[in-house]
Order: C-alpha cells, then structure tokens, then sequence
C-alpha cells in the first residue's frame, strides 16, 4: 500500500478499490485516506478516475472490488441518500439545489419542521437562518435561491450537505465559477469546517487552491493510485509530473515568441463595433497567423466581444472587413461563411449537444456551412472524425459514444475538432482550457501554436494568464466592458495584464 | 415584491377589474346569486383544476383529465342504472379507479421515463374508450340520492345558494392550497418542477412523489367527474371534452409556470373564477355568442405566457448583472 501511515484510525477509508465499466478499468485497486479534520485534495487528469472514486464513496456507483471504511467500519452505499445518511455529504461544481425554492427550503427539504402535521414555515426559516448563521452568512432565507450568487449558493449548499451527514464532505470542483474572493469566502467555511473535525475531500483543477487549502494531497492516473503527500512538502513541479507521470517541459512555458510582423494588412478588421450596455464599440484588427489574446475579469465584456464579432449577439453600427472587403455579418451563419470559427465559454449549454455522437459533433459546423442540401458522406464523416480523435488524443472508445459521457477536455478538444473541421480562417476560442485537467490544458496550448503557425487567425479568451503570456503576440485587456489596453509583444508578461486590469477606469471610459 | 408572485398578483388584478367592469354594466352581476352560480357552473372545472395545478408545477401535463371526467360520468350512470349499489358505493369505487388510472400513469412516466405528454395523451383516449363500451348513447341518472344531493345548498346573505358542488370546490381548493403549500409533499412536487436529477439527489423520493402527483390528479379528476355528474345528471361518453385544456388555461392564467417549479392553487381558484365570469357576461349580455369565451381567454393565455416569459428573462437579468457587478 502506497497511503501514508496514520497514527490514528482514518475517518473514511478505500481500500483497494476498483470499478469497471464496459472497455475501460475506471479504478484499479485505489487507496485513498482521509483523517478527520483535514482538507484533501484529490488530484488527477481527465479520465484518471477522480470521479469515479468519489461516485463510489458517494454511492452513486456501486464498486466491484476493494472495500470502503468509514469509522473502520465496512459500509456500502446503495445511493447517495445512503451515503449521506452514513455521513457522506456531497457538494457538486453544478450546485445542486433547487433555484426555485427559497433557500430555507433548499436547506430544510425533506425535513421541514412541521406543527399539527403542516410544515411551519415560520420555523423552517428561522432553523435555516441559524444554520447560515453558523457560516457567517446573514441572508434573507424567504427568497428563491436563484436570487443569490453562485458563491452563496454554494455555501447554502456545504451548509445543508453538513448538516445532513456531518463527518465527511465531499467537494467536487466547488470554485469552477467562483471569482477570486468568493473562493476566499469559502475557503474561510472549508477552515472552519476542518477546525469543527470535518473530514472534507476537495476536488479542483486550480493547482494554487489546491495548494492553499489543502493538507494532503493524493493524485490519480488512469485508474491507479501514484501517491499521497503532505500538500506542505509538494511542490508544483511535482505535482504536475505526478499527475501526468511525464515531465511538462519548463520551454512551454517560457519561449520565445517571434516578433509579429505588423506591416501587413490585417485579415480581419473591425471598427466601432460594439454595443450599448453591453460592451463600448471598439476597434480591432487580426493578422494572418496571429493570436490576439483576451484578458479580463469574469464579466468584463470579454465573451460579449467574441459573441459580437462573431455576430451571436447584435450591434450597434460599425464595420468588418475581410482583407480590405467589408463584410455582411448579421448572424453566425454568415460569419461561419465567411471562414469564421467560435468554441463558446460555457460548453454544456452552447457548444456540445450531449445527446448527439463526437462524430455528429464534430461534423456539425462543416455540415452547417455546406447547408443541409449537401451532406457530408457517412464515410468522410468517419474519417474525419477518427482523424481528429487521433490528431487532438480525444479520449473516447469510439466516434459514436454520446459525447456527453465525455470528460470536459475531451468534450472541449471535440469542440475544437468541430471548428478545425470547417478550416476556418479566424477561430475564436472562449476559455478553451476552463475545467480541463493539466494534460489537455498543455496540449490545447500547443494546438493554438500550431494553428497559428500554419496562418490561422485566433482571439483567444482566457483567465489563465500564464496561458495567454506563452501563445499570444497580442493581448487585449477588457475591464468594466471597454476595451482598455492592448499589450504587444515583448510588453506581454503576467504583471503588464495584471497591471491593466486592476488600473481604475476614468470617469468617462465606464461601460454605459 | 418577490418577481414569483407578479403573476398571481396581476391575475387577482385582472379578476378584479373584469369583475368592476361586469358590474358597471350589469350592477346585478355583484350579487351572491351570481357568485353562487360562478362557484357552482365551474365547480367541476375547478376541482380537476387544482390536480393539474400540483401536475403542472412539478413539470409535467395530464391531459386525461377531460376523457376521465366523461368515463366517470359514464361509469355512474350506467351502474345505478343496472345495479342497486348506493351512489356513495359507486363513488368509492370510482375513485379508486381513477386514482389508480393515474397513479398508473405516473408509474409509466417515472418508470419508463417517457414524456408526461404521450402518456397522459394515450391515457385520454384509453379513459374516452371506456366511456364509449360503456355506453356509446346519453345515460340519465336518477337515483333519490341523487336528487337529495343536488337539492343541498347553503343559503348566502342576498339568496344566493352555495351548492353542494360549489362548496366541494371550495373545500378541494382548500385542501389542495395546504397540500401545496404546507406540506413536505407539496414542497416535492415544486422541487420536482425545479429539476427531477437535482430534486433525486436532495432526497425527494422521486417515483413516489411523481405516482402520487397523478394519483392526485386522477382522484380529483374522478371527483370532478361526479360532480360533473350531479350538474348534468347523466353521463355521456362525449361529455367534457376539452375540460382539460380549460384546466391547463386557468392554471397557467393563475400564475403558475407552465414549464413547472412555482405556481399557486389559489391562482388557479381565481383563474377558473375569470374563465366564470366571462361566461356569465357573455349570458348577460344575451347577444355575444359563447365562442367569445374562448377567444378572451385565448388572449388572457397569450398575455400571461408572455408575461411569464418577461418575468423569466427579466430575473435572468438581474441576476447576470448582479454576477458581473459582483466580479
């Protein structure tokens, strides 16, 4: 066994777990540990076997082999109900609560406080404000949950899982649509939690959390265990090479880019374009073989930017040009002939359609630009699609699985293959790393270097500094919906697009 | 003001002005007799109303509701016509029947996950077949109980009668607004409309919620049948076609959302009232022709749906607006 030895009896405990599922050994032989009064971070790539891990321990699988222990005692959920009664709560990334039912019945759903048999709501409400209280959190509990942030949401939703099972918490990608300080905020509740002797397992993908809140730290890989550390001792060279067992080289992160030669004319140009309330017109030119990189805070008007000039969304005037040529773009199906390419931010609801093959998805936006009179043949579409499989190492048994039984950078490398499929001139990328493990994050970054090596145009939209820093020969900086900066070159680092971002906009730059 | 109950808000509105507006033309309009007449000609309507209610805010339809009406009239008729069983006999097993009809239906929906649509749809034509082997022809019912039932009334202050009928009305739409609002059970089924996989994972016992839902709706279709059946006195297998559609039209006219997850049952109480009323003024007026009814509330339908669909966006606006401020 590879699990640190504990001085005292681990609060939950698998030990040799396995799960198979028809083609893929999903968990092979897995221990994992966890003490009570610890965060621990549960680590690994798409497909590593993450999840599967905690459906078991959750009971939403049902395991093959091996053995879970809670309290040093054998249990075996049957369902998460089970499992939540035995003391196993659950926190999803996707909070599930109801958004239509007041946060005190969200908290209290299933055991309303009742008096003559009839729920009091009375009480129901003040129970839930004692609890949210315990948080730090003073809201009016009356109100539909839908009229809170995520942020809160989330806390509601770690208040009823504790309140419910009360040893172990289960935190599955909680600050995937968080912003900076709302993580903070429920980090502060994970603290407290962890000091009141919660056994709380934390699953993300953003490596500096991990390593903030985390005690230990236990990483995955294709359905093996590769180790348990003190998140103290880890650094996160280590990490990464545990996690994908091969050395990400230092180079990808620090090469050199070539300077851009701007004399040419510019392929794509925009002017004025904009829209009011939603984004100030601006203007903005691409380059054959280009990356204009994207940056700005969550809500910023940097996915309006790429809706508007991809003509999801209207505007108000200006003008497009193709190589010197304006261009009629009153909606996506032009924009799609006219070479353009765009991969949304938010996959699940605007870019694959789940119930629908990889190939069929794939094959979507070249078949939408033919028109529907001329079908792509069955037998290109199979070859395109096992070519993309093959060219972008998306994770799949074959092309006709549904892709939403996809893993996210799987779905997103998908997404991507459906663009390249089209050849486009201009590819707009929104996020295309978001909630995708470090293997496909690497491999995406190396793919928009190669498109833009061989003479495509990309917008690039990204939080990930780092990211943007490594591909882009521009950067744009979008703050309060105008575009603010554009940052050229060598002027590219993390602290010029920080600095950008975080300057205070003058009076008359306000968004309207 | 909560944006949930703007609906509700603007049908009480609506009643009330359509009512002042009767009133100012037809000043006898305001009288106990009148409210009497309401409650009892829509007492059949507004029971199998407050069972599409709890259908409708958990997400799903039953339009089996109108076939189950006829079948039960039907079903009456042609028992105490050929047996001597006591009608409260009859009742009983009646209801059972129609309750294990949905509760069936249900069972279908949640067992085979097919749409509440389809099922309920082949429920209509399945309860409408019934009715036919029974009796293809018009059955009258006479019975002395019968008689007796239909000569029970309570007297309001102005001699207006509220009728045994009008008064069970009254009394389902009471229970039905403590089923919805009061209980675990009525949490369930709004839970249900907000999403059935989330609603599994909170703990809501999902397929019992769902049988029952329709369970409900069946009972109190069977229900809306016998009483349809004292307000005829007959069955009729081509009787109460359509019933329920007009059930759908007051539910979403009293605020509840069609795509389920909120709506209110006293709502539906004043959107049966409004779908009265028209009616009643149509028969004062004496000239209108009583295909007006269906095309104000056709327009009513319009409106509210619209108004919904403005109320939705307009809270996803604000919530967007307050995720960017919040960034």
């Amino acid at each position: 066994m590879t699990v640190v030895s504990s001085q005292s009896q681990p609060l939950l405990a698998a030990v040799g777990l396995s799960k198979t599922f028809p083609g893929t050994r999903a968990l092979d032989g897995v221990d994992f540990e966890l003490r009570a009064g610890e965060v621990h971070a549960l680590l690994g790539e798409n497909g590593a076997g993450k999840s599967t891990l905690i459906k078991c321990l959750t009971g939403a699988y049902r395991r093959d082999g091996g053995d879970i222990l809670l309290d040093g005692a054998s249990i075996d959920p049957r369902d998460t109900q089970e499992a939540q009664r035995l003391g196993i709560g659950t926190v999803y990334q996707e909070v599930n609560l109801l958004p239509n039912l007041t946060v005190a019945e969200n908290l209290l759903l299933g055991r309303q406080p009742r008096s003559f048999g009839l729920v009091s709501r009375r009480e129901t409400n003040r129970t839930a404000r004692e609890m949210l209280s315990r948080y730090g959190l003073a809201i009016d509990v009356a109100r539909a949950l839908d009229s809170y942030s995520v942020a809160i949401q989330q806390i509601v939703a770690i208040a009823r899982a504790v309140s419910l099972s009360g040893k172990v918490l289960i935190l599955d990608e909680p600050t995937a649509s968080l912003d900076r300080d709302e993580v903070r905020m429920l980090f502060d509740v994970v603290s407290s939690l962890r000091a009141q002797g919660l056994g709380i397992v934390f699953i993300s993908h953003f490596l500096d959390q991990v390593f903030d809140i985390s005690d230990r730290i236990t990483v995955l890989r294709n359905g093996k265990l590769v180790g348990v550390r003190e998140a103290a001792t880890l650094d996160r060279t280590q990490l990464i090479n545990m996690m994908l067992g091969r050395e990400l080289s230092e180079e990808t992160r620090d090469r050199g880019r070539g300077g851009f030669d701007y004399a040419q004319a510019p392929r794509i140009a925009f002017a004025g374009t904009g829209r009011a309330g939603v984004i100030a017109p601006f203007d903005l030119s691409i380059h054959r073989g280009e990356v204009v990189g994207m940056a700005g805070l969550l809500g910023s008007g940097r996915t309006e930017t790429a809706e508007l000039m991809f003509a999801a969304a209207p505007r108000d005037g200006g003008t497009v040009t193709k190589d010197g040529t304006p261009l009629k773009l009153a909606s996506p199906r032009d924009a799609i002939a006219a070479g353009f390419g765009f991969s949304p931010e938010d996959r699940k609801t605007s870019g694959i359609i789940g119930d629908m093959s990889v190939r069929e998805n794939i094959v979507l936006a070249l078949q939408a630009r033919q028109g529907w009179m001329r079908p792509v043949r069955l037998s290109r579409q199979r070859e395109m699609a096992d070519d993309y499989i093959r060219r972008l190492g998306i994770r799949t048994p074959d092309a006709e699985k549904p892709i939403g039984q996809l893993s996210g950078g799987n779905q997103q490398k998908a997404l991507l293959a459906r663009w390249l499929a089209t050849n486009p001139e201009f590819l707009i990328l929104d996020e295309p790393t978001r909630g995708i493990d470090v293997g496909a994050h690497a491999e995406i970054i190396r793919m928009i270097e190669e498109l833009c090596a061989s003479g495509m145009s990309l917008l690039v939209i990204s939080s990930e500094l780092d990211e943007l820093v490594t591909y882009s020969h521009r950067v744009v900086v979008v703050r309060d919906r105008v575009h603010v900066a554009e940052l050229i070159g060598e002027e590219i680092t993390t602290d010029s697009i920080v600095a950008a971002i975080a300057k205070p906009s003058p009076v008359q730059e306000a968004g309207t | 003001m909560n944006p949930r109950l703007l609906p509700l808000a603007a049908t009480v509105m609506i009643f009330v002005i359509a009512y002042a507006v009767c009133y100012i033309q037809f000043p006898a309009m305001l009288s106990t007799r009148v409210a009497g007449n309401l409650l009892t000609d829509n007492a059949f309507l507004g029971i199998a109303a407050v069972g599409m209610t709890f259908v409708i805010i958990s997400g799903g339809i039953d339009l089996s509701v109108g076939s189950v009406i006829a079948f039960t009239g039907v079903f009456i008729a042609v028992v105490l016509r050929d047996t001597s069983l006591h009608p409260l006999a009859v009742f009983a097993i009646l209801l059972v029947l129609t309750t294990l009809f949905g509760a069936a239906m249900g069972m279908i929906i949640h067992v085979l996950r097919m749409p509440p649509f389809i099922v309920t749809l082949a429920g209509m034509f399945l309860a409408r077949g019934l009715a036919y082997i029974l009796s293809v022809d018009s059955v009258p019912i006479s019975h002395p109980f019968y008689d007796w039932l239909q000569t029970l009334y309570w007297l309001l202050p102005g001699k207006g009668r509220l009728t045994l009928i009008g008064g069970l009305m009254l009394l389902v739409f009471a229970f039905g607004i403590l089923l919805a609002h009061r209980t675990r059970f009525g949490a369930n089924v709004i839970a249900l409309g907000g999403g059935v996989q989330t609603a599994r994972l909170m703990g809501v016992p999902v397929a019992r919620t769902i049988v029952a839902i329709y369970a409900l709706s069946g009972f109190l279709a069977g229900l809306s049948g016998i009483v349809f059946s004292l307000y005829t006195s007959a069955g009729y297998s081509l009787a109460a076609v359509g019933v329920e559609l007009d059930a759908i039209a007051a539910v979403v006219i009293g605020g509840t959302l069609l795509t389920g997850g909120s709506g209110f049952v006293a709502g539906t109480l004043i959107g049966v009232l409004i779908m009265g009323l028209i009616q009643t003024y149509i028969i004062f007026d004496g000239t209108l022709s009583s295909w007006w009814t269906k095309i104000v509330i056709g327009a009513l339908l319009l409106v509210f749906i619209v108004l919904q669909k403005g109320l939705l966006g307009l809270a996803d606006r604000r919530r967007s607006l307050r995720a960017s401020g919040g960034a």
